[in-house]
């Protein structure tokens, strides 16, 4: 039996956060978006499934960026296309 | 004009018989155009049904003139259908995933499910020919399928095993018809075709829709005969197959006939569609030439959508050789007279300006020369009639303009024009300037301008266009003149300033001290504007001098304070800043050049110190303002001592090449003695290296080291003296490398990193012994380009001189490639106005725009703020 991997813990993976209807909806009022307008996660991507997030789930992504230092980007779990 | 509208959605499907039948206008039974009278037969291919193309003729549906009329189809009923070559694949899938009997899908409902997926959970996925096993059997009806091969271009047929031998059974377009027809819509939808809209039994033509004439329009030629649009002859072609056909069908021909004239009825239908189908001749001209049929009109570079819609010939447009001329502005651009008195500008007749327009179109269509007020070419009327200006009807058409009418006047100077060099990679490819007629037959740009298009002089021509409207003008000045575009958004520095000569004579001028009387003051500042002589700096015997700092100064803004180093700069350990022995140590305080050079750093194109800071402090127009003034001192600096280069500037003394010779001999002996250690076994591998790749390493090194040497032997003969040197030092053009391969030796050649080692067996070239892992055996040039190579030498420096050249080649066809897709993934991005970027949809890509919301044009060579700039700015002293 493996040890499972989190993800999250390597160096190069930003945090992934998931984020509270309250503030999913101080988001979209902020950007006046609707979640389809979102940048999309698929739900089986490893960083969503350790945080635990569903689809149509909002989870926020805080990276280092080269310009600003540190970035955040939101984006909405959709479910994987079958092939 | 009708309001736009938002499309809601776009629904691709097959035209059905009765469709082609229902838009049809006319049945059309004749081969023949015109009779003997030059009038269409009635029903013939040229049928003023169809629409009409002579001048004076009505068409006979819509009752319109020929340039009003669109345009109407007509069609052939076909003696027997014929497959559309457009169809084929999906005729195979259809054929071989349908039952051969009852026309099922060959698939369970299970099955089916397993790959479409239920209503609720659709995978979005299609039945595919994978999906269904070769040669089994129907699940609905129990029939044994067979196996359907296919010929290209157009010929099924069914694989029958009759005592044990395969048969091939050909299929009929009428078969396959029938068997299409068979296909239950339910099916056809998890085969992805929507039955509403495309049944596949239409992709088998019944009947033939003919284009209107005006899609295929005939030519008078010269002689008085009529030459008719390739389209026309093919349709000839088919109507003819298609009549014998069906006289043949009356009269009962045999069997083997009717399937000749039906193989040939497909051909002719086949080519009208499509004429470069894999596995059929191309149908051709009389003359020989393959005729270019619908698919034709639409594929390619020069079909209908890359040739006629996304890219196509505009009009106001003017294309010439390019040449330099240094005593333009930047913001100017020379055309010749000729071009001046071709292309117009529309001036709408006021109260305001009737009289200058008049006079104008009193001055007529000829200008004498450059400096004589422009004229007109055409004036047109409040009813858009246009008169034509000719020496006859100056006057009397000048005293007929009113307010309302237009008057179309010639090119004069000042006028705003866009100017563009392809290939247009950046936004700086494309640049508005102000004209300025010139006698000659080439535009003339300053070449200071150069680097934004990436133009020379060598024979590149460039485009220009000029804007007809007031929008239009004010749109191009404002958004994409000289001025606007000094700053790329590339890196965040001006991409224009100083080239080549301007650098040199920037640097001849500034460097070191100099001191220049009145007389010869006056002559630098000449073409620079300025007000009053600077006080002069020293009095010697009562004759008044003036440095050549100073005279550089007059150009700089008064209040310009800054400290940098020059490109001639060493990046010694420890800077002696005023006291730089290469004067190096640019320093400017209070608008004066304290120390240091003018050179590339300070105003070159991509580097451009000063021109930078310029713009930061004074804006666009005083920086282009600055970089006029400093290319024409600099031409004068150039012109003030002269500039040239030949080949005994070269030369160095016997003592050089005695020192060179030592270091060549010394390294040549450097190598053996390596080599001898390998060949014993002796050498030591360095870590993650064989012993050979080893010894590789060590004689690059050595070789390397020894054409360094040789070219500080060279490079201390050679002083500021040197034109080369000059021009290497100050960053105009060049390296000490390029000097060094001139004057001290060329060095070793190599090819992707390596030394030559291809060739024949163990050895380069038959001129070296097998084996020989010596300097001078695999690429080494010992001696200069000066010197003159040896043919062994002289081969190796064609083997290393071809790699650069293939693979500029490559990297040029790539990274188009590359830029393409780039494009076509973000051209209709945009920043909106709460910082986000987004689709036009309003799909946001990112949060912040390049996650600091700086636009890189603004920030200082990729920094959002200058901070070390602005404090050296401030304190007048570097930090």
């Amino acid at each position: 039996m493996s040890t499972k991997l989190n993800v999250l813990s390597h160096v190069m993976v930003p945090d992934h956060q998931l984020m509270s209807e309250e503030e999913v909806s101080a988001l979209l009022s902020r950007y006046h978006i609707t979640t389809e307008q979102l940048p999309k996660i698929y739900h089986d991507d490893p960083a969503v499934k350790v945080i635990d997030a569903k689809v149509d789930d909002v989870i926020r992504i805080i990276r280092k960026s080269h310009t600003a230092g540190r970035a955040e980007a939101y984006r909405l779990v959709i479910r994987r296309p079958k092939k | 004009m009708p309001s736009p509208k938002r499309i809601g959605k776009i629904e691709f499907g097959l035209l059905s018989p009765k469709e082609i039948r229902e838009m049809s206008v006319r049945k059309i039974i004749w081969a023949d155009t015109y009779d003997d009278d030059g009038f269409p037969y009635p029903q013939g291919l040229m049928d003023l049904n169809l629409g009409v193309i002579d001048p004076g003729l009505r068409c006979k549906t819509c009752d319109q003139k020929a340039s009003d009329c669109p345009g109407h189809f007509g069609h052939i009923e076909l003696a027997k259908p014929v497959i559309h070559v457009g169809y084929t694949r999906l005729i195979r899938k259809l054929l071989r995933v349908t039952c051969r009997s009852c026309g099922r899908v060959l698939l369970s409902p299970d099955e089916v499910e397993k790959v479409v997926g239920t209503d609720e959970d659709q995978t979005g996925d299609q039945i595919s020919e994978k999906d269904v096993k070769k040669e089994r059997v129907c699940p609905h009806c129990g029939e044994q399928q067979l196996k359907i091969n296919f010929e290209k271009p157009t010929t099924f047929s069914e694989v029958v095993v009759e005592d044990g031998r395969k048969v091939e059974h050909k299929l009929t377009p009428a078969d396959i018809r029938a068997r299409l027809e068979k296909i239950p819509d339910e099916d056809l939808i998890a085969l992805g075709i929507n039955p509403k809209v495309a049944r596949p039994e239409w992709t088998i033509l019944t009947v033939l829709p003919v284009p209107p004439v005006t899609m295929r329009p005939s030519i008078i030629l010269e002689n008085g005969q009529r030459s008719e649009d390739d389209l026309t002859h093919k349709l000839v072609d088919i109507i003819r197959i298609n009549q014998r056909f069906k006289e043949n069908q009356d009269a009962g021909a045999p069997q083997l006939i009717i399937e000749d004239l039906w193989e040939l009825l497909q051909y002719h239908v086949t080519t009208y569609l499509d004429n470069e189908v894999a596995g059929c001749p191309p149908a051709r001209h009389r003359s020989g030439r393959p005729l270019k049929t619908l698919s034709q009109r639409l594929k390619g570079k020069d079909g209908r959508f890359r040739g006629s819609l996304s890219g196509k010939r505009v009009n106001f447009s003017s294309r010439t050789v390019i040449s330099p001329d240094p005593n333009l502005s930047v913001a100017e651009v020379g055309i010749p007279r000729a071009v001046a008195n071709e292309m117009t500008v529309p001036v709408r007749v006021t109260p305001y300006n009737i009289e200058d327009l008049k006079q104008i179109a009193r001055n007529g269509p000829v200008r004498p020369d450059v400096n004589a007020p422009c004229g007109a070419n055409y004036v047109i009327r409040p009813d858009n009639r246009r008169l034509r200006l000719g020496p006859d009807n100056l006057d009397t058409v000048a005293d007929m303009i009113e307010p309302g009418w237009t008057v179309e006047r010639q090119l004069r100077d000042g006028d705003i024009v866009l100017f563009n060099r392809q290939p247009s990679l950046h936004r700086m490819s494309i640049m508005a300037h102000r004209i300025k007629v010139m006698e000659g037959r080439t535009f003339r740009l300053n070449p200071a301008v150069c680097p934004p298009y990436n133009a020379d002089f060598d024979g590149d021509e460039m485009n220009l266009h000029v804007p007809q409207t007031e929008e239009a003008r004010a749109e191009a000045f404002i958004l994409c003149s000289v001025q606007e575009n000094i700053l790329s958004p590339r890196f965040g520095g001006p991409i224009i300033g100083g080239i080549h000569d301007h650098i040199s004579g920037i640097f001849m001028l500034t460097h070191d001290p100099r001191w220049f009387n009145k007389e010869e003051t006056l002559y630098l500042l000449k073409p620079v504007k300025i007000e009053h002589m600077p006080p002069a700096g020293k009095t010697e015997n009562g004759i008044e001098y003036w440095s050549n700092k100073q005279v550089f100064s007059q150009i700089l803004p008064v209040a310009l304070n800054m400290v940098f180093k020059a490109s001639s700069c060493q990046n010694c350990d420890t800077c002696k800043k005023d006291l730089c022995e290469r004067d190096a140590y640019v320093r400017i305080i209070d608008g004066k050049l304290e120390s240091g050079t003018i050179d590339k750093k300070a105003i070159g194109a991509f580097d451009g110190q000063i021109v930078n800071r310029i713009i930061r402090q004074y804006g666009m127009k005083r920086a282009a303002e600055f970089i006029d003034q400093v290319t024409k001192l600099s031409i004068r600096g150039i012109m003030f001592d002269g500039f040239s280069f030949g080949i005994d500037d070269e030369d160095l003394s016997k003592t050089e090449y005695g020192q060179i010779d030592d270091v060549l001999n010394s390294a040549a002996i450097d190598v053996t003695r390596r080599i001898k250690i390998y060949e014993d076994g002796q050498l030591e591998p360095m870590p993650g290296r064989t012993i050979e790749e080893t010894l590789e390493m060590q004689i690059m090194q050595v070789l390397g080291k020894a054409r360094d040497q040789t070219g500080q032997i060279a490079g201390r003969h050679l002083g500021l003296g040197n034109s080369a040197v000059v021009m290497a030092v100050s960053g105009a053009r060049g390296s000490m490398l390029n000097l060094t391969q001139m004057a001290g030796c060329i060095g070793q050649q190599s090819v992707r990193g390596e030394r030559i080692v291809r060739g024949y067996d163990d050895r380069t070239l038959p001129h070296f012994k097998k084996g020989d892992r010596g300097a001078d055996a695999h690429g080494f040039i010992a001696h200069s380009y000066k010197g003159g190579l040896n043919p062994t030498e002289f081969f190796f420096h064609a083997i290393g001189g071809r790699e650069g050249l293939v693979d500029t080649a490559v990297r040029t066809s790539q990274s188009g490639y590359l830029q393409r897709r780039m494009i076509n993934a973000l051209q209709d991005l945009k920043v909106a106005y709460d910082g986000t970027v987004r689709t036009t949809g309003g799909r946001i890509i990112q949060f912040q725009y390049g996650e600091d919301s700086t636009d890189p044009t603004k920030s200082a060579f990729g920094d959002p703020v200058d901070v070390k700039g602005i404090v050296e700015a401030v304190l007048k002293e570097e930090v």
